[in-house]
């Protein structure tokens, strides 16, 4: 395999990684306000996710930075033509990054509403519009001789690009479902599966006209691909699994169906990683948009040193942390005690 | 003028980002100091300081991070030519970064924040210093990257004439990496000290927790004192060596127009901007320019008119000199505030000395108000840096005027200027009062017992509800 293609696999591996692991804090993001009703039950359901978002949320970065480093012309024309939809993705980051930090730094009710807004519409917001990015990469979008977008905003809003971003947004929300019933005890995990059900069917309409549609857009053959019938499975055990007491095989369904989904893009564009729709002449590939042989090389060595070792002490983190979080007694005060994860010591 | 709202927005963005960067990386050395001496002393106070300090660290990383992940995408976003033109080389730094330092950084201050009652004690204590060792880790791989811009190396052209890497070790052995990097490290090593000080003069003034904030004052200043008379000596450093590779921007700073030899130091003068070659000198030092720029009593200095003339011979027509006055004087905001800041750490090092640290009125007045020249300092510099280089982004290579996104509109830019800085003035000010109010509340009386060895009292609940 030539290095752009392992390079390819890599910054692949990196958007996935991202989805996986982001797409839980999003999903338990988006569904704290209906899974808790008190401001503590709120603040439990968010503290399910608190060791490790921000570790989560570099996966977005390396994947960034590593198309920069492998492949600086898709990161050029992907970034710059994506400009107004990752402008809003970045505002939502940072809402969201900064109201773990301070929603319970003041008693002032408005001021707790606010950043319960910002949390909420900033974890709809990112993988809609990341997953629409993605999907107009497959699509297609007005790219030049030079690589360059030639459209405007209204451009990336392809009805292709809209629904993938749709699909993802279902398959995190599916997954912050399946993630909170995991995590939390009593009435908050009821609330989780109750509201799986809805999103479980959801997640799986979704997924399987994504898959219909994606055959028609991707070309190649009619029927579904591999790794797209792994997703439509996928999603579909983890619907059926998120009401039942399997916590932990649902959890494992949806993170692969998220996954197989983001997979599936990337498999489909490959050896395109981006796709011109004034002239498939124009399409950027892993070959016309990669560093030179040296630069992917060194990175290439990089990776091999570090990456395993971030998969070890970020799994050693979620080893740490493994284990419910006790919810807080229904109707009770608010009060920090009981948020302690466990009685015991380790 | 889509370039230069390109330029607006990338200065702002990163002036901004760098306010938060020093304070963490200088404070999280600082907490890691605070929790070894706990560990080993197992006074109580250690433990609670660090706790109050590790909370402010958090705020604070808080806005880091996510200004950092702005800067991060506006190299494609807003800079999409120079992203292509040079990503072979410039890429590679940051992909690094992510994956040497961010994950660590990020992954263990997790760990830390949550990890109280959860890891064995050594374990814990680890986990500080491998985040104070991610952020500088990180600091490391973006400054190489920055010092590539200053003077590139490493690097063939191609067929295309693109630069294309063919040596990583140059990159982090460039002189220009080496110096800057000693130079930003003891730069947040200064801005967290001081913001330490400041804190805890502002406590032994009002008399509270005396016991606890006067540890934290001495420690303070035995960080600050070091790192500010080094940086003294590395700063004048890296000025020697950007001389060499960028002669114009300290031709510039220096606002030497005509060659001079030997050359005096302009302390202060008026005027002097881009059309005034005949600033009126108020004070000039004889000789000291000489001194400091080439290390000789007499040495030569080239001036700007011969500056620009070599590099119209060298590069073709267009102006090669930077902005004279933001040279000029951020370069001297940096050498006088730094020698104020020098002198204040001498006298309170004076004072830890005599064991009258707590009680001089004066000092403890001094010390609060100093928390405001690391960050005048630490945005002059990178003034001085980013515009001494101009108008090339990179040094010789490519120029800033081609280097935006050709696929940008104004109007695109416009709109992301005006809401980044709507939403980073939102954060500035909500940032700013969290931290007045959490560094006013004081110590966490509950962290005052370190019983719980014992196994007898029920774990307590010190995880904050949800601090992060």
């Amino acid at each position: 395999m030539q290095l752009h293609t392992v390079w390819f696999v890599i910054v692949s591996i990196f958007w996935t990684g991202f989805f996986v692991l982001e797409g839980f804090d999003f999903g338990v993001g988006m569904l704290h306000t209906i899974v808790g009703r008190t401001d503590e039950e709120r603040r439990h359901a968010l503290s399910t996710i608190g060791p490790w978002w921000d570790g989560n949320e570099v996966w977005l970065i390396v994947a960034g930075a590593g198309m920069f480093a492998a492949f600086p012309g898709w990161y050029a024309t992907m970034f710059s033509a994506l400009y107004l939809a990752l402008l809003i993705v970045l505002i939502a980051l940072m809402a969201r990054g900064v109201s773990f930090e301070f929603k319970d730094k003041s008693e002032d009710p408005r001021w707790r509403t606010t950043w319960r807004w910002a949390m909420t519409l900033g974890c709809v917001l990112i993988p809609l519009l990341l997953g629409v990015g993605l999907g107009d990469l497959l699509n297609g979008l007005p790219l030049d001789s030079s690589h360059n977008f030639t459209g405007n905003f209204f451009d990336l809003l392809t009805p292709y690009g809209l629904f993938t971003g749709v699909t993802l947004l279902a398959l995190c929300l599916l997954h912050g479902a399946t993630f909170l019933k995991l995590r939390t005890t009593d009435h908050v995990r009821e609330r989780a599966r109750a509201v799986a059900r809805p999103l479980g069917w959801v997640a799986i309409a979704c997924v399987v006209g994504w898959v219909i549609w994606t055959r028609s857009v991707a070309g190649g053959p009619d029927v579904p691909q591999p790794c797209e019938i792994l997703a439509v499975l996928a999603v579909a055990f983890a619907a059926r699994l998120a009401i039942t007491d399997h916590d932990g095989f649902a959890f494992a369904s949806s993170a692969v169906a998220i996954a197989a989904l983001v997979g599936s893009i990337f498999i489909d564009l490959y050896p395109n990683v981006m796709i011109s729709s004034t002239n498939t002449a124009y399409n950027l590939t892993v070959n016309n948009s990669a560093s030179g042989h040296y630069a992917l090389v060194v990175m290439t060595v990089v990776a091999v040193i570090f990456f395993p070792l971030v998969l070890i002490y970020q799994g050693w983190s979620f080893h740490v942390f493994r284990g419910r979080l006790k919810s807080p007694p229904a109707g009770s005060e608010p009060g920090r005690s009981a948020n302690v994860p466990s009685p015991g010591r380790s | 003028m889509t370039n230069d709202l390109a330029r607006w927005q990338f200065a702002t963005t990163s002036i901004y980002h760098f306010l938060f960067v020093p304070v963490t990386i200088g404070l999280a050395f600082l907490v890691a100091l605070l929790q070894t001496a706990w560990y080993r002393n197992q006074q109580p106070e250690y433990k609670r300081v660090t706790k109050f300090f590790g909370t402010l660290l958090l705020i604070n990383v808080a806005i880091g991070v996510v200004t950092g992940l702005v800067q991060e995408f506006e190299f494609g976003m807003n800079w999409s030519a120079y992203s292509r033109f040079v990503g072979d080389v410039f890429g590679g730094p940051l992909a690094m970064e992510g994956l040497a330092a961010f994950f660590l950084e990020s992954t263990f201050l997790g760990l830390w924040i949550f990890g109280w009652d959860r890891l064995p004690k050594r374990v814990h204590l680890a986990c500080i210093w491998l985040v104070a060792a991610g952020s500088m880790l990180s600091a490391m791989f973006i400054l190489a990257a920055n010092s590539w811009m200053q003077h590139p190396v490493g690097y063939v052209l191609n067929h295309q004439g693109q630069p294309e890497l063919n040596n990583v070790w140059a990159l982090f052995t460039n002189p220009t990496f080496l110096w800057g990097y000693v130079h930003v490290i003891l730069a947040s090593l200064v801005t967290g000290s001081l913001v330490m000080l400041a804190i805890s003069v502002w406590y032994l003034r009002k008399q509270r927790e005396v016991s606890a904030f006067h540890h934290t004052a001495r420690l303070s200043v035995l960080v600050l004192l070091p790192a500010i008379l080094l940086q003294m000596f590395v700063g004048n450093k890296l000025g020697e060596i950007e001389n060499t590779y960028q002669p114009v921007k300290i031709a510039a700073a220096e606002a030497q127009w005509e060659n001079c030899k030997p050359c005096s130091f302009s302390a202060f003068q008026v005027g002097g901007g881009n059309n005034d070659s005949t600033p009126t000198q108020v004070l000039a030092i004889p000789h000291l320019l000489s001194i400091l720029a080439t290390g000789t009593w007499g040495g030569a200095v080239e001036g700007l008119n011969q500056l620009q003339k070599e590099d119209v011979a060298k590069y073709g027509p267009g102006n090669y000199i930077p902005d004279v006055f933001i040279q000029y004087w951020s370069m001297r905001v940096m050498a006088y505030l730094g020698s104020l800041i020098a002198l204040l750490a001498l006298w309170g090092a004076w004072l830890i000395h005599k064991g009258r640290l707590d009680r001089s009125k004066w000092f403890l007045r001094a010390g609060l108000g100093a928390v405001v020249t690391p960050f005048i300092m630490n945005t002059a510099g990178w003034l001085l840096t980013e515009n001494g280089r101009q108008p090339w982004i990179v040094q010789g290579l490519m120029k800033t005027i081609h280097a935006n996104s050709p696929s940008v509109t104004s109007t695109d830019i416009w709109i992301s200027l005006i809401a980044f800085v709507l939403v980073y003035l939102a954060l500035g000010a909500a940032d700013l009062v969290l931290m007045l109010r959490y560094a006013r509340k004081g110590l966490d009386p509950d962290e005052g017992g370190d019983a719980d060895e014992s196994g007898s009292s029920p774990p307590q609940p010190t995880i904050p509800a949800l601090s992060y």
